[in-house]
């Protein structure tokens, strides 16, 4: 496949990989943390970790946007999709994230009318065809999906499609980072940025990680080779003892981000004074709703929602795994009441989490280090 | 690395001893991913079928069952087809209901011999529909070489079924070449791969018209006799194993014999061969083909001295000129499947946990 197979090359790959060698110190334990899900997944996908030294440690982030919306607002989002001729639509993987009493999954399998959807679009579309139907679009995702639900917001108020509206979950990615980065127990030396967002909001928004914390951000694409270069640029930033924001992901991302999405999110969005994060708590600042011009397609106005926050158990760590302060195993509700059969915390819910993956995959990884 | 510490190795324990009971079902109802042919359907088919039943060949959970009866040995397999359009690029609905179930036979050794067939159909289905798979089944069944020798029609009120459902129960005999089973998987066979996977469940998903994505992909449907009698001559008693890669695709089928057998799995990613359009469809929506059904592919595990006779005489078969070895059978990890990345590195192929669905990060 063109301007894909050129980024998944096998001969490049080792090259890096031997560059990266050479660029580690051997007493040193560096720990990155690749902010974004879609990172994680071509981490995972490629094997791309197995390529790196044993001292160099990716720390997976709190970018997965399915992952981090909280049990509570699952359970509203089922609440609402059970009220009588509500079609209630979400993106596939959504389907699956467990809330205090089931997945929408399950509320489809009990008789809700949930479709999948690919685009927010395909949202409008099934609203403009059951015009009987109350037609709700579960809107979730970083800045990087915002601007098409903004988009699509734009357009149902255009086409007055008097049936459509959206629970929006949208959140955003500067507050989470803060909030890990004032951790005092923070022990990650670097960020691969994350590239789908960044194409959106640039590079400048993420210029407070080395001026105001000290640690270097390296902007990334998604195949193989990008995750591998942006770790070299992390590592070269290390050892020349330059701390800044670079940009690996040059092809797609401006550093001024795209301004045209920028207006549109602002028109159709307004910041949430606090947005809860499952394992993470209360970020303030952190999540988006509809604007007050646009609150006639909020679904949480139109319907009533139970609105009720269902606590992470106190016990869920995974706030200090996220942080790299502690491993899965170690955290006290790991393999015992938090599995992925029944995950609590953010890192177990998706396959990818550090969790789910330590739980999955843990005597594997244990082998490979003894190999 | 640091050594592993007391409390860790506790906690490996722990989700070792988890994994390895045999899995109960819990699940107050049926939901889309008992029927994905990943974990929840091993859940269902372990925890609930195969202790109600009783029968030791049942917990075999091969694709077929042997009978004996005076002496000669047979194989029985039943199927249900559900597909959603029922016509699509490369088949139909009859066309599946016939090569799914002679295939079932196949992959356990067995010459398929007869069918029986079990239509439910919805009132207000096209008699010209109906007639149009009847004429399906008929053909399939004839280049097949098997006979429908019983039937049943039902029909439902519309809305209680879409279009229509069809059953079929095969019978077969089992070759006397053949000496076939998940407990002769031995370290060092090798894994080979009967053509191109995914496209059968690209197709359909195309089909159905959900993500207005355009693609020359057809449904790989077709009976896989032909390729089972090469590989038999090939290889007789050093062909181990076989499975056909329907739902849930290669690597459950991958992972279900691993765990089974208590064997490890590698598979080279860049020896599977994907259809160029099938592997675009994927990319964009983050489908890994590996999971995607297929109906018409076997996955066959043979003794590493002849495996490259049984490839040979595989890719002679119509059909399956694509044919490739994929990997190999090791002792460590059990129960893991692993895949050589065609960038370099290695990673854990899991058993799916519900449908594939399409991811949005």
């Amino acid at each position: 496949m063109k301007f894909v197979d050129e980024f998944r090359d096998a001969e490049l790959g080792r090259a890096l990989a031997g560059e990266i060698l050479a660029q580690v110190q051997p007493g040193r334990h560096y720990k990155l943390m690749e902010v974004c899900g879609g990172h994680t997944h071509s981490i995972y996908k490629y094997g791309v970790d197995d390529l790196l030294p044993a001292n160099v440690e990716l720390v997976h982030g709190p970018g997965c946007p399915v992952c981090v919306i909280p049990m509570g607002r699952v359970d509203d989002g089922i609440a609402i999709a059970h009220r009588d001729g509500v079609i209630f639509t979400c993106f596939g993987d959504m389907m699956r994230v467990p809330g205090s009493n089931g997945s929408l999954l399950e509320a489809k399998a009990a008789g809700a009318d949930i479709r999948m959807v690919y685009s927010p679009l395909d949202a409008l579309r099934i609203a403009k065809q059951n015009p009987d139907r109350e037609v709700v679009f579960f809107a979730i995702g970083f800045e990087t999906t915002a601007p098409s639900t903004a988009l699509t917001l734009k357009r149902a108020r255009a086409e007055r499609v008097a049936n459509f509206s959206c629970m929006c979950s949208h959140v955003t990615i500067v507050p989470p980072l803060r909030a890990l980065l004032e951790s005092p127990d923070l022990r990650l030396d670097g960020f691969i940025g994350p590239g789908h967002v960044s194409t959106v909001v640039g590079a400048r928004p993420f210029e407070f990680i080395p001026a105001d914390y000290g640690r270097p951000v390296v902007i990334a694409g998604f195949e193989p080779l990008d995750i591998l270069q942006a770790i070299s640029m992390i590592l070269r930033q290390l050892q020349e003892g330059r701390c800044e924001v670079e940009n690996e992901y040059k092809r797609v991302v401006p550093y001024e981000g795209n301004l045209r999405a920028l207006e549109v999110m602002a028109e159709v969005f307004e910041l949430r004074p606090h947005f809860e994060w499952r394992g993470l708590g209360f970020i303030s600042h952190s999540g988006l709703k509809l604007s007050e011009a646009y609150a006639e397609l909020d679904a949480e106005q139109r319907f009533s929602v139970p609105g009720v926050r269902v606590a992470d158990p106190k016990a869920c760590q995974c706030g200090e795994v996220l942080k790299g302060v502690i491993k899965p195993w170690e955290c006290k509700v790991f393999g015992t009441a938090c599995t992925p059969e029944r995950p609590i915390g953010t890192c177990m819910v998706s396959s990818e989490g550090a969790c789910a993956a330590y739980y999955n995959f843990g005597r594997f990884a244990r082998e490979r280090e003894v190999v | 690395m640091t050594a592993v510490s007391d409390r860790e190795q506790k906690i490996l324990g722990i989700i070792e001893t988890a994994r390895s009971k045999r899995a109960k079902f819990r699940d107050t109802q049926i939901n889309m991913a008992h029927g994905a042919g990943g974990k929840a359907t091993q859940t269902l088919i372990e925890g609930l079928f195969v202790p109600a039943f009783e029968s030791s060949e049942l917990a075999e959970l091969g694709d077929a069952g042997r009978v004996e009866v005076d002496g000669a040995e047979l194989a029985m397999t039943t199927d249900s087809y559900v597909v959603k359009p029922l016509r699509f690029p490369g088949g139909s609905i009859g066309e599946l209901a016939v090569n799914g179930t002679v295939n079932d036979l196949a992959v356990s050794g067995a010459r398929p011999l007869a069918l029986t067939l079990s239509l439910v159909l919805e009132e207000g289905l096209p008699a010209d529909e109906l007639r149009s798979e009847v004429e399906a089944i008929a053909r399939s069944a004839h280049a097949a070489g098997v006979q429908i020798v019983a039937g049943d029609t039902k029909v439902v009120e519309r809305g209680r079924a879409e279009g229509m459902y069809v059953c079929t129960t095969g019978i077969g005999r089992i070759d006397p070449r053949a000496n076939l089973s998940p407990a002769a998987l031995r370290p060092g066979d090798r894994i080979l791969l009967s053509g191109s996977i995914g496209e059968h469940g690209t197709a359909i998903m195309l089909a159905r018209g959900e993500f207005e994505l355009d693609a020359e992909i057809e449904s790989d449907t077709r009976a896989l006799w032909p390729a089972v009698d090469a590989l038999l001559d090939a290889a007789g008693p050093q062909l181990h194993c076989m499975r056909d890669a329907t739902r849930g695709g290669v690597a459950s089928v991958l992972n279900e014999l691993s765990r089974s057998s208590a064997v490890a799995m590698i598979v080279r990613e860049g020896d599977v061969p994907v259809h160029p359009a099938v592997a675009g469809a994927a990319e964009i929506l983050g489908i890994d083909p590996m999971y995607v059904a297929n109906e018409g592919k076997l996955v066959a595990f043979v003794a590493p001295e002849a495996a490259d006779r049984a490839l040979e005489a595989l890719r002679a078969v119509d059909g399956c000129e694509a044919a490739a070895e994929i990997g190999e059978v090791r002792t460590e990890p059990p129960g893991m499947v692993l895949v050589q990345t065609s960038f370099g590195g290695r990673r854990v192929m899991d058993q799916l946990v519900g449908d594939p669905l399409p991811r949005i990060c």
